[in-house]
């Protein structure tokens, strides 16, 4: 340990994250404004998130952290090192064996227990933002549940492109009231929103934390002639062959190589253990990665 | 002087304003302004600028709390209610349903990135309507209605000319079948030929949908044009009410007959 607070914020500070996050939990998909502290990295880099995880962090807890599903990007690596060096926390990259998950832009493909907090990393907070400038006016809609222009921007899509191209931070109904931003993950994401984990959502320089609560009903919107679909890329995984996992597209080379590759590392190399190959994957070689 | 105009009691008037006020710290806003409003008839408020006729309009529409008196509604439900006391989705369920405000600017009344369909769709979006064809559908009805080309429904309204950027605000606004409609100078800051097509076209639909309007204006021939009634106001008060047609031939007070004899002849 160092001489930092454990978890790097003060107790008070704590504190006053976990009644906004209560209050978040009893209100779903209601935006709770909080005091945002100033963190020790720069805003859109997870600040609210961290300060989320902080606040849940137990010094019994094991922490995972993942950037667009990967264990071992930038911003994954420098949040996993950070609450290693100022919580002392254990970490993992396996999914199963995390109790808090921190998360920017993806739903880890296995399933989530009862026992595990999932904490989302939030840009923009609010559904409304941009069509509706004014946060005094998106505030009041929310409160009177005035939702008509939610659905004008999903009818603009098709007008535009002739289906609903939003693909990401793409709008929910939680539990019939508030319609919520699930933060950029992408759409395939949206139906594992209903799961058995709690699952907060921490937006620092917005100042707003909101949460679902365990097995919450949770509503991607739609029209009737369109309705919701969860899409991803039409292939398999080149290293693990599953078909069933959000798929990164990957360019190799300058000639037009590409190959599509599981966005969750941990769900890929767990798979390729387990002896699944891909079309361009080799056995699973436990040292080589 | 306030003239009250027979009208059979049988008929329930559609609004009914008592003693309406709004100061605005000391200065007065609109005060003591009394009338009713029978359905499938067109009002005029006319004045000069800072009499008091926007404040009043807004006041009635519910986009500003007026300080003393009542602005009854014959609502479909549960017939008349006060919408000053109404809870504030009550007045916005009526603000989007049975109610329309023309705003004189397009600008103000229309979502300038969004597509024309869209505008139109917004209203019936917002009461529910969750089928993308038939909402389209009704969209490009109306822009026929308003005399917009069916090939500009997903062009932005920023691509329109302001006459037709006013008659979209009025499709946008009609669309849900509105009973009362509230216009702010519907025909301000257009050309004089726009404004007599957008005219004709307003009278058009106000008498083929048996609409009640509150118009607000400074321009007598578009009361003339349009309004079966008329109410002059001055400083915040209602000095003369009557007939179209007999305010301005024959006005009565001191104020009207200036703002008679104002009006350029060409």
């Amino acid at each position: 340990m160092t001489d930092y607070n454990f978890a790097y914020l003060d107790e008070q500070t704590k504190r006053m994250i976990r009644r906004a996050i209560l209050k978040g939990l009893a209100i779903p998909g209601y935006q709770v404004p909080f005091a945002s502290r100033e963190m020790p990295m720069p805003y859109g880099w997870g600040t609210g998130g961290v300060q989320v995880s902080a606040a849940t962090l137990t010094p019994d807890d094991t922490l995972k952290v993942i950037d667009q599903g990967a264990d071992d990007t930038t911003n994954a690596v420098s949040i996993r090192k950070f609450f290693e060096r100022t919580a002392g926390v254990a970490t993992t990259e396996e999914t199963s064996k995390a109790s808090v998950i921190q998360t920017r832009h993806r739903i880890p493909e296995e399933d989530l227990t009862e026992d595990q907090i999932l904490v989302y990393q939030v840009p923009i907070p609010e559904p409304l933002r941009f069509l509706e400038p004014s946060e005094v006016e998106t505030r009041k809609m929310h409160s009177l549940e005035d939702y008509g222009l939610m659905h004008v921007k999903l009818y603009e899509d098709i007008s535009r492109h002739g289906q609903i191209a939003t693909s990401y931070a793409y709008p929910v109904k939680v539990e019939d009231r508030y319609v919520m931003d699930p933060s950029p993950i992408p759409k395939f994401d949206n139906p594992k929103l209903e799961m058995a984990a709690i699952q907060l959502f921490g937006a620092g320089r917005e100042q707003r934390i909101y949460a679902i609560p365990p097995y919450t009903q949770v509503v991607s919107l739609d029209f009737e002639d369109y309705p919701f679909e969860a899409s991803k890329a039409d292939a398999a995984c080149d290293l693990c062959a599953a078909t069933d996992s959000y798929l990164d597209e990957v360019i190799t080379d300058d000639a037009g190589g590409r190959m599509f590759v599981c966005s969750d590392t941990d769900y890929c190399r767990s798979r390729r253990a387990a002896g699944h190959v891909g079309a361009l994957g080799t056995a699973f070689d436990e040292d080589a990665a | 002087m306030t003239t009250a105009i027979e009208i059979p009691s049988a008929v329930t008037p559609l609004l009914r304003v008592t003693d309406l006020n709004k100061f605005y710290g000391t200065r007065i806003g609109c005060a003591d302004v009394s009338f009713d409003l029978y359905p499938g008839e067109v009002m005029g408020i006319v004045g000069e600028s800072g009499s008091g006729k926007s404040t009043l309009l807004n006041c009635l529409a519910g986009h500003l709390a007026p300080d003393a008196g009542q602005v009854l509604f014959d609502t479909r439900a549960e017939g008349m209610r006060d919408t000053v006391t109404m809870s504030e989705p009550e007045r916005r369920m009526l603000g989007r349903t049975d109610w329309a405000f023309v705003h004189q600017h397009a600008r103000d009344g229309l979502r300038m990135n969004v597509s024309a369909g869209g505008n139109v769709g917004e209203r019936l979006m917002a009461v529910g309507a969750r089928h993308y064809g038939n909402i389209r559908e009704v969209a490009v009805d109306w822009l026929g209605r308003v005399e917009i080309n069916e090939d500009r429904v997903d062009d932005r309204p920023t691509a329109f000319s302001g006459g037709m950027q006013q008659r979209l605000q009025i499709a946008r606004n009609l669309v849900t079948g509105p009973r009362l409609v509230f216009m702010d100078e519907p025909t301000g800051g257009l050309d004089v030929s726009v404004q007599a097509r957008l005219l004709d076209l307003l009278r058009g639909l106000v008498r083929e949908m048996g609409l009640s309007a509150i118009i607000v204006t400074h321009d007598l021939a578009v009361v003339r044009l349009l309004a079966d009634r008329l109410m002059v106001m001055k400083d915040g008060h209602v000095v003369e009410t009557g007939l179209t047609d007999q305010v301005l031939d024959d006005p009565q007070h001191a104020y009207t007959q200036l703002l008679v004899s104002s009006v350029l002849q060409v």
